[in-house]
């Protein structure tokens, strides 16, 4: 056991836990945030992704000793804080465009949207069809053409 | 203000039975299901005799078993003016919450978002009507719940009335407050209590009709969706339970294999955050601090284990056994009047995103489970007492089940595995348990929709179908849950003779030929290997229809037909013609595309709809072998445009929703996603290895069209478009590269990933993630 030192959704944490304990686990098990799924636990289906100083990550795939005191780590739970917002723009559109079935996938799809769209618009380019097609995020209900559209649309307001 | 005033005494409108309960606020329970039994009988004007589905269908077996029960749900309406209603169904997704919030805002007159829906805990007096399944909720629960709710606002009415001294027909509703041209308005929280019963009588309502609708019918988003959308809302796992420690199982490496022997078990429990080691039934479970403990512990098991199920059993295998086993077909194959063919379809994982999971709390005089159940009754019973193996030894009425909201289903829930082994666990350890399947259990050791043969064989002459027989051959699929049981309890009442299993009956009961293709007879026949199977979305029709779908294709170039002006020609049902030509206008049938892209039409009628979808499929190789790391690209389907009638469209927004899903399902059945079996068990063990379809396969262009109502009754909507889709891209594949698969997926020859290792039975997690972030 040792200790773990880390920025959540704001806020300084402390977890004691063994080194090797992935992150999802550290966050969903031991913090109670319970906003990134277990999809998989091979960084495969992407239901858990959260931010790493706002990037999009896998904590699923992440040993809790290899996130540093300063990382900031955000989840679901404190994306709208980011933009000092009730919610974000992106979890608008995904209300407008009603996109959610049974919703498991969502937070996840939503937190990488919105790094795929600060990474093309730090690109100075528009989202296109191929970088919608290379999201691996998998959803089992098929939603997929809704979340291409509320993608178009969070990212007209981010 | 005056449309909303209904004369109770209205002489012309139907009534429907209910009672006022005795209850401290305002509640009203409901006695009458509207079973719509044959209602709705198809047109036998018609060189084919109506097959059982055209008569009575899946649905309405599930509606004749909810009849003598439905009478027990109750809507209440509280004194902070939001009416409650625990529904008797499982939300998985496919939007039933949404659908039944609605239903009571309209006949409430209440805005949607003070109708508060919960799940409720398995009811045993509910008997078979708290089945979730067979796209029957709508069906079922359209009346009964409407009925409530205009009792509910016809008490609230009479109570206003009485305390200003108006008539009722006076007293008008909206949004939750009653009102009086007088100037007299209270709002319904403020009569709740009023407006009570202090004792159960009955009394009767007339519905809202159809034209008055205004919040059926009409788009509405789902009223769980902000909570999703800020990762509020709360599946299985998220739930926390006093002690309810995280809990894995070390699996065999082949289906339903069993322990011989722990060699480590102490030493695995002295492992870091590891609490306990359990022998149970199908594998060693292991409880500790975190889910990633319990994966550690579980992989360091040192375990022997004794054979299971199916060891011997691969795809080839099954396929041989398929191929013995079917049945002949009655009519001799004319040479160039007949066109033959026959389709393999593989092993198919119902596995949905949210891993299997359960928790338990079980003591030595009573039992708590909580798990996602689309039949909780039957898991009540089973982890109660019949499951002789399991059982706790516990009278049923001290086991309290409650339905947890689901991360999909997709026919997984109907059964409750990881219930009943949570329970076994929580039992054998004495301590409370949240148990979670791993990704890899849920694809290697869950429920499959077996493999099938399909064969078909029709003839024609002078340019008519004389006759179309198609043989289903398929591994034994099981239905050893609620649905079962419900024909058993209805055998009598089916319009089918003879001594057919399940599985037979209820493919007679979804599954029929809409064309007018004179002698039609369809038959299922299956194997018995023990595979873990149980029904997948839309059962048998996906596979039947597919097949059923490129014949009609082969007729039609045989004829010399173009696929749509053969259907035309030949469809019996007017519905399914109807969105037929909707979606060859709107998908714009025909319009010219390049070589190796292709356009292709499936048809499908079932749970009182019909659903017309065409697509469009990108052959071409530079569309075929777009580079994407672990994933296949292969052919994409690059245009999809779906129609749907369905009865009387409650939600068009929900029920584009299920289109675009059914969609991407067919999709990944006719391209991308199976399983592979070898040496009796499946090789997938991830999403990378399940090919279900990705963003890169999805169509970038996908457009749905609700028709307007047709009829007077919902139809089904969670299911019916996948077995459309599925044809459609079949048969523009089939057209596109000019040769008819007869394997599906068609990727399925191909091996494309490298399997994780059978033992341990669930892979490590990876410790790189870092290096993917972007």
């Amino acid at each position: 056991m040792s200790q773990h030192t880390f920025v959540l959704n704001g806020s300084r944490v402390t977890v004691e836990v063994a080194d090797d304990v992935r992150l999802l686990w550290v966050l969903r098990d031991i913090l109670g945030v319970t906003g990134p799924k277990y999809g998989c636990g091979l960084n495969v289906c992407k239901s858990c992704t959260s931010h790493i100083n706002g990037k999009a990550f896998n904590p699923c795939s992440v040993p809790v000793s290899k996130i540093k005191e300063s990382d900031e780590i955000t989840t679901i739970e404190g994306l709208p804080a980011t933009v000092g917002r009730d919610l974000h723009p992106m979890q608008e559109a995904w209300l407008e465009e009603d996109v959610s079935q049974c919703g498991y996938c969502q937070p996840g799809q939503i937190m990488a949207a919105v790094a795929l769209v600060r990474k093309t618009k730090a690109e100075g380019r528009q989202i296109t069809d191929a970088d919608l097609d290379g999201l691996r995020n998998i959803c089992r209900c098929g939603t997929y053409s809704r979340i291409r559209t509320a993608i178009r649309k969070g990212a007209d307001r981010m | 203000m005056a449309e909303h005033r209904r004369s109770p005494e209205d002489p012309t409108r139907r009534r429907f039975l209910g009672y006022l309960l005795a209850a401290p606020t305002l509640a009203v329970g409901v006695t009458w299901a509207d079973a719509a039994l044959g209602a709705d009988e198809a047109e036998a004007s018609i060189p084919s005799l109506p097959q059982p589905e055209d008569l009575f269908d899946l649905g309405d077996l599930q509606n004749l078993a909810a009849l003598p029960t439905s009478g027990l749900i109750s809507v209440q309406v509280d004194e902070d003016g939001t009416a409650s209603f625990a529904l008797h169904r499982t939300e998985v997704g496919q939007g039933i919450t949404t659908a039944v919030a609605m239903m009571i805002a309209e006949e409430l007159d209440l805005p949607i978002d003070k109708v508060r829906i919960t799940l409720a805990d398995a009811r045993p007096e509910l008997l078979m009507n708290q089945l979730t399944g067979g796209s029957n909720s709508v069906r079922s629960i359209f009346t009964p719940v409407r009925t409530a709710s205009a009792l509910a606002r016809q008490q609230l009415v009479r109570t206003a009335a009485a305390r200003w001294d108006v008539p009722e027909d006076e007293v008008a509703t909206r949004d939750g407050v009653l009102s009086h041209r007088s100037g007299k308005s209270a709002t319904y929280g403020s009569l709740a209590k009023v407006a009570a019963s202090d004792r159960t009588v009955q009394v009767s309502v007339s519905l809202k009709a159809v034209e008055d609708f205004r919040v059926l019918g009409k788009p509405q988003n789902r009223i769980d969706a902000l909570d999703i959308v800020t990762g509020r809302k709360r599946f299985g796992m998220d739930i926390q339970v006093p002690g309810a420690k995280p809990c894995m199982v070390r699996r065999p490496p082949t289906i339903n294999g069993t322990v011989r022997a722990v060699r480590n078990a102490d030493a695995v429990k002295a492992m870091p955050g590891i609490t306990d080691v359990a022998v149970i039934r199908y594998g060693v479970a292991v409880r500790g601090e975190t889910f990633g403990q319990c994966v550690d512990g579980l992989r360091a098991l040192d375990v022997d284990w004794n054979p299971g199920t199916v060891d011997g059993e691969s795809d080839a295998t099954v396929l041989a056994k398929l191929r013995k086993a079917r049945l002949p077909l009655a009519v001799p194959p004319l040479g160039a009047l007949s066109v033959e063919a026959e389709f393999t379809f593989a092993f198919a994982s119902n596995a949905p995103l949210e891993p299997d999971n359960a928790i338990a709390d079980v003591r030595p005089d009573r039992a708590e489970i909580w798990s996602t159940l689309k039949v909780p009754i039957d898991a009540r019973q089973d982890i109660a007492r019949q499951d002789i193996a399991r059982q706790l030894g516990l009278p049923v009425d001290k086991v309290v089940v409650h339905v947890v909201t689901g991360g999909g289903s997709f026919g997984r829930h109907l059964f409750h595995d990881v219930a009943a082994e949570a329970a076994e666990i929580s039992q054998k350890m004495g301590k409370p348990v949240k148990l979670s399947w791993s990704r890899t259990d849920d694809f290697r050791q869950g429920r499959a929709h077996p493999m099938c043969v399909s064969r078909v064989r029709a003839t024609h002459l002078l340019g008519n179908v004389l006759t179309y027989e198609q043989r289903h051959t398929s591994s034994e699929t099981s239905f050893s849950h609620g649905l079962g049981e419900m024909i058993t309890s209805t055998a009598a009442e089916l319009p089918i003779a003879g001594n057919y299993t399940f599985a037979q009956t209820i493919f007679l009961l979804s599954q029929s030929v809409p064309y007018n293709f004179g002698v039609v007879t369809q038959l299922l026949n299956e194997i018995p290997l023990k595979f873990n199977t149980g029904s997948m979305r839309n059962i048998y029709s996906p596979n039947v229809v597919c097949a059923q779908e490129l014949v009609v294709d082969k007729l039609a170039a045989k004829l010399g037909k173009d696929p749509v002006a053969f259907r035309r020609e030949f469809l019996k049902d007017d519905r399914l013609r109807a969105v037929m030509e909707e979606v060859v206008v709107e998908g714009r049938w025909g319009r010219p595309l390049p070589k190796g892209v292709a356009q292709g039409i499936g048809l499908h009628a079932e749970y009182r709809g019909a659903v017309a979808v065409l697509v469009e499929v990108d052959c071409r190789p530079e569309t075929v072998n777009r580079p994407i790391s672990d994933g296949v690209t292969g052919p994409r389907v690059t245009k999809a445009t779906i129609v749907i009638d369905a009865g009387l469209p409650l939600n068009p927004r929900g029920l584009e929703a299920q289109m675009i899903g059914g969609l991407n399902d067919g999709i990944a059945l006719a391209l991308t996603s199976s399983l592979h079996i070898k040496d009796g068990i499946p090789l997938e063990g991830s999403w990378d290895n399940y090919f279900y379809t990705r963003q890169w396969n999805t169509p970038p262009d996908v457009r749905v069209v609700v028709l307007p109502p047709t009829t007077g009754t919902p139809s089904g909507a969670g299911e019916i478009a996948v077995a459309p889709s599925f044809a459609a891209v079949a048969c523009a594949y089939a057209r596109a590269t000019g040769t008819t698969p007869t394997t599906f997926p068609i990727n399925h020859g191909e091996l494309g990933f490298e399997p994780f290792p059978l033992q341990p039975s669930t892979p490590a997690s990876p410790t790189n993630g870092l290096d993917s972030a972007f």
